[in-house]
């Protein structure tokens, strides 16, 4: 009997140690098992809270936990390898996300323009049958490349191409360059769907710049190098950039550009008609051969006589050193020259 | 309305003294008050300023036409003239083609006047000098550009063109819409 006391005493000595596992509480509790969430409404005593804040908040913490496991033992529980689990029923406690939910994923160029024009995808075949090869031969991947390989085991050098250029390599360089196409074209396709700002034009070289970036890499620099609506000359034939998304590379180009001088319209005007008439003309030298060709036309219309005589001088003019036959008019003649030789003659 | 940029508006003089010379000057130094050229949808306009001011209550998009269109600057700022300027560039024109009575009518559908259908002709004028097309009783048809010097002419084919259609009267009625 002794013994029975003994571990009954023990037992209860044991069972002291731990507080109970009822607890009262002014308020119930609200429990959401589903989400192991227990909400204590009661208002905290301010008087413990003072005096021993670290102890009052462990036991009240304690009594709330106590609460949430027996609720979670009020649970249907099983046995699972020696465990005894509970299903936890469906959290009715809504928690705030985080971030924020993600949207639909933003479309690339082309599926936004085979969007626009109603273009489906369409799905290839895995194999398709190759009649030159007389197989199956994959579409795309495995073994695909080898039966490219069987099949264009010899290429065409087209006549309008060197004939010692590698029509093999040249392939090679064109898929090359295609995958590289492609590369920059995803890029693009993240940046517009990031909304980055990226810079788009810029000085590329001599050597691999086109005309148009050359001219606008000009049109920028110069706008950039103003200096209080202070522009760099103009070249005589220089041309502005002009194009989509040109305007916007240029610094200040949206701003409307002022027509507010110093000087009067009327004056200005009338300097720039002055400047314009009095432009040197051009040397045109086959208007000059023309007008020349004209006066002599003229000349020989009026007075018919002269012509004849100069004629007659020429066929019989063997007189002198030797000089040169007249050329007929025809040709070009100098007419500084021309009287020249007819005193010669003479 | 704004007015023409510098390099604009020399394009416009240069322009202009093709077909009327040093009296481009009179068109602004004019004594019968100021007038000036302006810029409207790529259009340019030759308006007096009384004009001018009265057309400033208006804002840009409500505006259709101020004062006489002259032309018209192409994207790659080259002008071409419209018909409607033939009224300030007759009276100075110091370069004109006559065309026969019988020729008139195929001018103003807009076709080139070849040699067949030249009246008369000023004196000295060189190639491609901008001219000024009159019927034989001194009406202004049109202008054009002169595909052969006079002197040139004289010697022509018949059927060679002579003077280059640029514009005429009846595009009055055959390019109403895009005139003003």
């Amino acid at each position: 009997m002794d013994i029975v006391k003994e571990v009954l005493e023990k037992q209860q000595r044991d069972l002291e140690k731990y507080k109970p596992i009822t607890v009262d509480k002014h308020l119930e509790v609200r429990l959401d098992v589903g989400s192991l969430l227990c909400t204590d409404p009661n208002d905290l005593e301010d008087n413990q809270l003072k005096n021993n804040r670290e102890q009052y908040l462990l036991d009240l913490t304690r009594d709330n936990t106590q609460l949430l496991i027996n609720s979670v033992w009020e649970l249907p529980t099983e046995r699972i390898d020696e465990c005894i689990v509970a299903k936890l029923p469906e959290p009715t406690t809504v928690l705030p996300r985080l971030r924020k939910v993600p949207g639909p994923k933003p479309l690339t160029k082309w599926e936004k323009f085979a969007k626009e024009k109603g273009i489906k995808k369409k799905k290839k075949d895995k194999k398709v049958y190759d009649t030159t090869l007389d197989k199956w031969v994959p579409t795309y991947g495995f073994k695909r490349a080898d039966a490219e390989k069987e099949k264009e085991w010899v290429l065409e050098v087209p006549k309008n191409v060197d004939p010692n250029e590698d029509m093999f390599q040249k392939k090679i360089d064109l898929r090359n360059e295609k995958v590289a196409k492609n590369e920059i074209q995803r890029m693009k396709n993240i940046v517009r769907a990031k909304k980055v700002e990226v810079p788009r034009g810029g000085y590329f070289g001599p050597e691999v710049a086109s005309s148009g970036q050359l001219l606008t890499a000009v049109t920028v620099a110069k706008s950039s190098t103003a200096s209080v609506g202070k522009f760099q000359d103009k070249l005589p034939k220089e041309k502005q950039a002009r194009g989509i998304g040109v305007k916007e590379l240029i610094p200040g180009a949206k701003r409307k550009a002022s027509h507010i001088s110093a000087q009067p319209e009327k004056e200005v005007n009338l300097d720039l008609i002055k400047s314009v008439l009095n432009k040197k003309p051009k040397y045109d030298i086959e208007k000059a051969i023309s007008i020349q060709k004209n006066e002599d036309k003229l000349q020989r219309e009026t007075n018919p006589a002269e012509k004849g005589k100069k004629g007659k001088k020429g066929k019989g003019g063997k007189s002198g050193k030797g000089g040169k036959k007249p050329k007929g008019g025809r040709g070009q003649r100098a007419p500084g020259k021309k009287t020249a030789v007819g005193r010669k003659r003479r | 309305m704004k007015r023409l940029s510098d390099e604009r508006a020399k394009i416009l003089f240069e322009k202009l003294s093709k077909y009327i010379g040093t009296n481009v000057k009179q068109l602004i130094d004019r004594p019968d008050g100021t007038y000036c050229f302006r810029e409207h949808r790529d259009r340019v306009y030759y308006v007096s300023e009384r004009i001018l001011k009265l057309s400033e209550c208006f804002g840009p998009e409500k505006l259709v036409c101020v004062g006489t269109c002259f032309g018209k600057f192409s994207k790659t700022n080259k002008l071409k003239f419209h018909i409607t300027a033939l009224y300030y560039l007759a009276p100075y024109a110091q370069y004109k083609v006559w065309v026969k009575p019988s020729f008139e009518q195929q001018y103003l559908y807009g076709n080139h006047i070849p040699k067949s259908g030249l009246g008369r002709i000023t004196e000295n004028a060189g190639q491609y000098q901008g001219v000024v097309v009159y019927s034989m009783n001194d009406l202004p048809l049109g202008f054009g550009v002169l595909a052969r010097s006079t002197t040139e002419c004289k010697t022509a084919d018949p059927m060679t063109t002579v003077c280059f259609h640029q514009s005429d009267i009846g595009e009055y009625i055959r390019s109403e819409d895009t005139l003003f």
